[in-house]
């Protein structure tokens, strides 16, 4: 199976996901990053999402879960680098990934776990 | 006496009076076009028409009922681009029968070939028709497509904040365009904020503001923040009384004020010089 690797850089944990994501994938990604937020004690975690292409409900459903995890653990979520059709996608499944945050790239994301605008 | 032997009487009787009739033709269609057309231009074309129609009612060659379709295709097309009315365009190939109707009126013996000629007039002209009705939409489908290419300018306003001036009535497909326009300028560009003008769209029922939802929705979970701008009196009057609710998003009169706050929310402040 494979798996997502999660850095961490400072007190932040950075996932980018590079291929075609599996359920089973996405459900050990969850698990991982649990581990890890509890594990380093980060307050941040951004989710690189520019190698994907597809999306559907469940991934929908899993950025928001990993989102209400990382909260349990006060850390906040930014999801970046998400392509226009996967935004449209998501807008016409009706998912609008409520309680995380989102930027157009790393670099902002990182503005944004830093509290600068 | 049989359908075959009537075309080839018919055929070598209009051969005979080729001159007459394609002269009377030319009169009455001439009539029809109000000097739209030079009468010697016309003349040709009609001459033509009736040396093919006269060579696919003798059945001297194969080829003559195809070339005659073709011409009369082309005749139509050229009439329907022009701006001649559907009318117009079958009396072109109809009044060959009243042109025709006169020589033989006099000729007893030549009526079940003329009704036989008739006939086949009367297919003719319903395929100038059928050709002149897909011209014009062929027309109208071209200028739907270069009115989608106009109407979705995205616009630079400073750094990191883009305007996009929705003009024209909303539709499904025109929002999927103007939508994919903008996100895929927001990625583009790296800009934050975006300004969702609607000055241009004469009115706002419900399914347009789900449309701009919807827009706004998708250009947030890229993580750029939008504001609405734009909103005429009438249009607000429209919004409130159907009850449509923008939620959080910023909504604001003018392109200025929309600008403004969008500086503001960048932290950026413009003072006097």
């Amino acid at each position: 199976m494979e798996r997502v690797p999660i850095l961490k850089i400072g007190r932040t944990l950075f996932v980018s996901i590079q291929i075609d994501l599996q359920d089973d994938t996405v459900m050990r990604l969850q698990e991982d990053l649990a581990d890890e937020l509890a594990a380093t004690g980060a307050r941040g975690v951004i989710i690189d999402i520019t190698g994907v292409e597809i999306v559907d409900s469940f991934i929908g459903r899993m950025l928001t879960t990993i989102g209400s995890v990382s909260r349990l653990f006060d850390a906040e979520t930014v999801i970046v680098g998400m392509r226009p059709a996967v935004a449209i996608t998501l807008t016409e499944l009706g998912l609008t990934l409520s309680g995380v945050r989102t930027a157009l790239n790393a670099e902002k994301g990182l503005e944004i776990l830093n509290g600068r605008p | 006496m049989d359908v075959d032997t009537s075309k080839g009487r018919m055929a070598a009787y209009l051969r005979d009076h080729h001159d007459k009739v394609v002269g009377r033709w030319s009169e009455l269609v001439a009539a029809g076009v109000r000097g739209r057309t030079s009468p010697d231009e016309m003349r040709r074309e009609l001459d033509d028409l009736f040396s093919l129609i006269v060579r696919m009612l003798s059945d001297a060659d194969d080829h003559a009922a195809g070339e005659l379709r073709a011409a009369l295709d082309e005749l139509s097309r050229t009439r329907a681009r022009d701006g001649y009315t559907p009318s117009e365009t079958a009396l072109n190939v109809f009044s060959l029968k009243e042109a025709v109707y006169e020589l033989v009126a006099d000729a007893a013996e030549m009526v079940p070939e003329y009704l036989v000629f008739s006939r086949m007039v009367d297919d003719l002209g319903l395929r100038t028709f059928e050709t002149y009705s897909a011209a014009r939409e062929q027309i109208i489908s071209d200028q739907a497509t270069t009115m989608l290419e106009l109407s979705t300018p995205v616009v630079r306003l400073w750094d990191g904040i883009i305007a996009v001036p929705f003009v024209g009535t909303l539709d499904s497909v025109r929002t999927q365009l103007v939508m994919e326009k903008l996100l895929d300028s927001l990625v583009a560009t790296g800009a934050g904020h975006a300004v969702i003008d609607i000055t241009g769209v004469p009115t706002v029922d419900t399914e347009v503001a789900q449309h701009l939802l919807k827009t706004v929705s998708a250009a947030r979970l890229l993580g750029a923040e939008c504001t609405i701008s734009g909103i005429r009196p009438q249009v607000a009057q429209t919004i409130v009384s159907l009850g449509i609710e923008f939620g959080d998003i910023a909504t604001k009169a003018t392109l200025a004020d929309a600008l403004s706050l969008a500086l503001q929310q960048a932290g950026l402040k413009v003072v006097r010089a």
